[in-house]
């Protein structure tokens, strides 16, 4: 038996008298810790510790509570508990042929599902088929009061009462501590070819963008290294068609180089000293900074290696239209972009309605959050 | 449901409508006010007619500045403001508050900027959703989402009800589609949500705002994705002989790793409806028919067609038929996107349904759909967006029978409960609203209601913002659940019973 059939709609009653009360432990530990208004730091995997600001409070460990709940592949939904591996969600996956579409990276081995959707990563895929964020359908949470909520559910259309589950995605854990997350799969696409040209980066950021404006069945773009490279997805007549337009070499070892650029483990993400991470409209002009740059999802989102101080670089990203983050390198600045005071206000009055006492991740994101 | 027991907002309708008139009309052109009677009358209902209620004063204000100094004015004296798009929505959403100022966004109509690099569109409120593909169809681009009353609906109002379409299974709702918001807060605060890249700092408050319903801020422009038009799309119409076939077509077509455009089911009371008015070319003597439609590239839709065809065949369709041409093509999606009008042709009055189960459960629900039909003596044409198992049982009525408007909504009631109780939900794509309000009590759990209330509270303290809409209060819902059980449990142990 695969393990979605052993944990599907036949769950056995050991295996759901161990969720409930596994749920049980989780919530008597966040009730305990709002009675005291004591912080918890809610850990999964631990590979993106790395990411945003720290926070300090007791442990709540996710990890424990793991296992696929429901996988119907014919209905193009998955839904885990928060501390499953993400791996063993995409071995899952790949046995009935379908993806994460979002393409999320790891970042290391014991990546969780609850960390990849509480982060909101989504990785090559992210321009062409959506982000993380919008895979997901339902969620199960305990909330800062402790009490265990579920928002959203398995099916694909969904408007009753507010999208609570989407909220939680790239919340970095301040809001709630999901403990289940429905996400909707895609088949995987039966073809797929990466092709490489010389380029400038100036060259790449028009010819993506002309791609992007086109009907092709691209799934991926990046620049590097002063090569551009694009993945065709999709029927074997549609690749082979589209390959004949774009022209360009074959790249043999393509899945070995998504794979780089995604977790970040490509030479360009290790040389860089300090390393940000700039979202913009894709169609922005190269920006008039010092240093290297690896350009991803349609020149949408741009890696640069510079040593420009923080300032500069945010202003940049805001005159554009997006923002700017220190990915890492650089602990003297604040991670994520600062928020217009308007704006901060109404977010902190989200994470009041769902954490009142703020015992959640506290300042894990922004200080005042 | 009645209407009358709406809870209002506390001190509503103590303000002095005279003095509120008065202050409006200082901020606001003449012709932007509207307070007789035969002006408010156009502004009673929205799509679903069923209820009715005449709003204190309608304004229709030009500028954002001006929707500000609405909001600031009706913050201060405490009056409720109800946004309304076209007020095509079906379920009471835009509903008027008898004690309100409703906010027209119709003059909102502009389409601000269209980006062809970054494949964006910039546009206000109140532009219809078909008017912004036709806007930037020269350049090879549209907005995908298109739900059925494109003609006439708003992007505002889309946003508001997370609107779906009939190819939102490969394409996604509107919240898969918008990059950015900017919103007037109750207060009358103006925010950016969102941004012109592929994400934004901070908690993602564009999707939260998406199917808000009016309750969380008035949205006052849109910035839309858009996409370049498919080289090719082409549908199938397949007919059977059973509904449950029809059903199984569905899920096999998915499970060989195809996702269509467009996969939509009509039975054969909708079937005769739409033929009857519009004269697809349908099947008359089919129980149901699938269209499938699949896009992309010259070849990839060749090689889709024909792979779709075989398994229509070996799931037992008694006709397979592709369109010859785009007149065809124009013609089988002209009969689904009219179904809903023309099921209204059969009676009297119609009610439209929005459930959405998880499609393996669509036999079992069409059958008890069925037999609740019979036990209520009301007569329901099915059509529904098979692929993402949203259904649309349409319940056809005469409002003018004694009793039969209630039978009608209990019936609905049962529906709704049924796509709960196979782990689906009681709104796909219409919303809550005024109409749903109870059943939102049979999905929801006293605590999810409350962080609900909380999360609306955030962004409107007063409760200003079309109040006693999309979220019931835990009293309602202990006056209404006295007869249900959610999820096994009593309902609401912890409220007195009454
Ligand atoms: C024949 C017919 C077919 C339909 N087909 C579909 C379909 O295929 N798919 C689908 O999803 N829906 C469908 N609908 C329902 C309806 O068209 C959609 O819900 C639509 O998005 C409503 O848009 P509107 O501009 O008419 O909004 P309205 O009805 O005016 O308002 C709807 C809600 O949005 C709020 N609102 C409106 N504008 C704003 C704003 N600017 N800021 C804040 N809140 C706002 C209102 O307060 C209200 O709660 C159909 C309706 C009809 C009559």
């Amino acid at each position: 038996m695969t393990p979605a059939s052993v944990y599907g709609e036949f769950a056995n009653d050991r295996f759901v008298r161990m969720l409930a009360d596994q749920t049980q432990q989780l919530q008597a530990q966040v009730g305990d810790a709002f009675a005291r208004a004591a912080p918890l730091c809610i850990v999964g995997g631990g590979t993106k510790t790395f990411l945003g600001r720290s926070t300090k409070g007791e442990p709540l460990d996710i990890t424990t509570h793991r296992g696929i709940v429901h996988y119907q592949p014919t209905e193009l939904v998955i839904t885990a508990r928060a501390g499953t591996p993400l791996s063993e969600i995409e071995a899952v996956l790949d046995e009935h042929q379908q993806i994460l579409a979002f393409e999320p990276p790891h970042f290391g081995g014991g990546a969780t599902l609850g960390g990849t959707i509480a982060c909101g990563l989504s990785g090559p895929r992210r321009a062409y088929a959506g982000a993380a964020r919008d895979f997901v359908l339902g969620t199960t949470l305990i909330n800062g009061r402790g009490e265990v909520l579920h928002f959203g559910g398995e099916v694909m259309k969904n408007v009753a009462g507010y999208d609570v589950s989407r909220l939680m995605s790239g919340a970095m854990g301040t809001l709630g501590v999901m403990l289940e997350v429905s996400l909707k799969v895609l088949p995987r696409p039966s073809h797929e070819l990466t092709l490489a040209q010389v380029s400038t980066a100036t060259a790449a950021i028009a010819q993506m963008n002309q791609w992007a404006g086109r009907p092709l069945p691209v799934s991926a773009t990046c620049f590097v290294d002063g090569v551009l490279y694009v993945r065709l997805s999709g029927a074997a007549s549609a690749v082979a068609s589209a390959h004949r337009q774009l022209g360009g070499e074959i790249v043999d070892d393509a899945a070995d180089f998504w794979a780089r650029v995604r977790e970040q483990r490509h030479r360009f993400f290790a040389e860089a000293t300090v390393l940000w991470r700039v979202s913009v409209p894709p169609a922005t002009p190269s920006l008039a900074l010092a240093g290297d740059c690896l350009l991803e999802w349609g020149a949408a989102l741009r890696w640069l290696n510079t040593a420009a101080d923080a300032a500069t670089v945010r202003k940049l990203a805001e005159q554009a239209g997006g923002h700017a983050s220190v990915w890492r390198g650089d602990a003297s600045n604040e991670p994520f972009h600062p928020l217009s005071p308007a704006l901060l206000v109404v977010q902190q009055r989200v994470k009041q309605a769902f954490d009142p006492k703020g015992i959640f991740n506290r300042g894990r994101m922004y200080a005042e959050l | 449901m009645s209407l009358f027991e709406q809870p209002m907002v506390e001190n509503a309708g103590s303000a002095d409508k005279d003095a509120l008139l008065a202050a409006l009309r200082a901020l606001l052109p003449n012709e932007a006010v509207l307070w007789e009677e035969e002006d408010l009358r156009p502004y009673e209902c929205d799509g679903l007619s069923a209820y009715r209620r005449l709003p204190w004063l309608v304004v229709l204000p030009s500028t954002i500045e001006q929707v500000q100094a609405v909001m600031r004015l009706c913050h201060d004296r405490h009056v409720p403001v109800v946004a309304r798009g076209a007020g095509t929505g079906l379920s009471g959403g835009a509903l008027p508050h008898e004690h309100g100022v409703l906010l027209s966004l119709a003059k909102f109509n502009s389409i601000l900027a269209i980006d062809v690099m970054n494949r964006t569109a910039r546009v206000q409120p109140g532009v219809r959703n078909l008017a912004i593909s036709q806007a930037v169809a020269p350049h090879g681009l549209y907005y995908a989402p298109d739900p059925s009353s494109q003609i006439a609906c708003t992007i505002g109002g889309n946003v508001a009800e997370n609107s779906g379409g009939v190819h939102c299974l490969k394409y996604g709702l509107t919240v898969h589609n918008v990059l950015k918001l900017k919103i007037l807060t109750a207060e009358g605060e103006l925010l950016t949500l969102g941004s012109e890249a592929l994400d934004a700092p901070g908690y993602d408050l564009l999707a939260l705002f998406h199917g808000s319903e009016g309750m969380l801020g008035v949205i006052i422009e849109v910035t839309v994705k858009l996409l370049p038009l498919p080289e090719r799309a082409q549908v199938v119409l397949a007919a059977f002989d059973d509904v449950v076939k029809a059903g199984a077509a569905v899920g096999e077509i998915i499970a060989a790793g195809i996702i269509p455009a467009g996969l939509e089911m009509m039975d054969r009371l909708a079937i005769k409806a739409a033929e009857d008015f519009v004269h697809a070319g349908y099947p008359l003597d089919a129980e149901a028919i699938l269209l499938c439609e699949v896009d992309g590239t010259n070849e990839e839709v060749s090689e889709h067609i024909l792979r779709i065809h075989d398994i229509l065949q070996s799931c037992g369709a008694v006709e397979v038929r592709t369109a010859r041409d785009e007149h065809e093509r124009m013609m089988l999606w002209k009969g689904r996107k009219a179904a809903f009008p023309a099921v209204g042709r059969l009676a009297p009055d119609y009610y439209c349904m929005d459930g959405t189960i998880p499609r393996r459960h669509l036999p079992a629900v069409l059958q008890r759909i069925g037999e609740l039909s019979r036990e209520y003596a009301l007569p329901v044409a099915n059509v529904f967006h098979a692929g993402d198992g949203n259904l649309h049982p349409l319940i056809l009525y005469d409002a003018n029978q004694p009793g039969e408007l209630k039978r009608t909504e209990e019936f609905g009631g049962k529906i709704l409960e049924l796509c709960v109780a196979v782990g689906g939900t009681i709104t796909g794509e219409h919303g809550v609203g005024m109409e749903k309000i109870d059943q939102m009590c049979v999905q929801f759990a006293p605590a999810e209601l409350q962080q609900f209330h909380a999360l609306k509270a955030a962004f409107d303290p007063a409760g200003l913002l079309n109040p006693g809409k999309a979220v019931p209060t835990l009293r309602r819902c202990a006056e209404f659940g006295a007869m249900h059980v959610h999820r096994g449990q009593l309902p609401f142990p912890e409220l007195e019973r009454f």
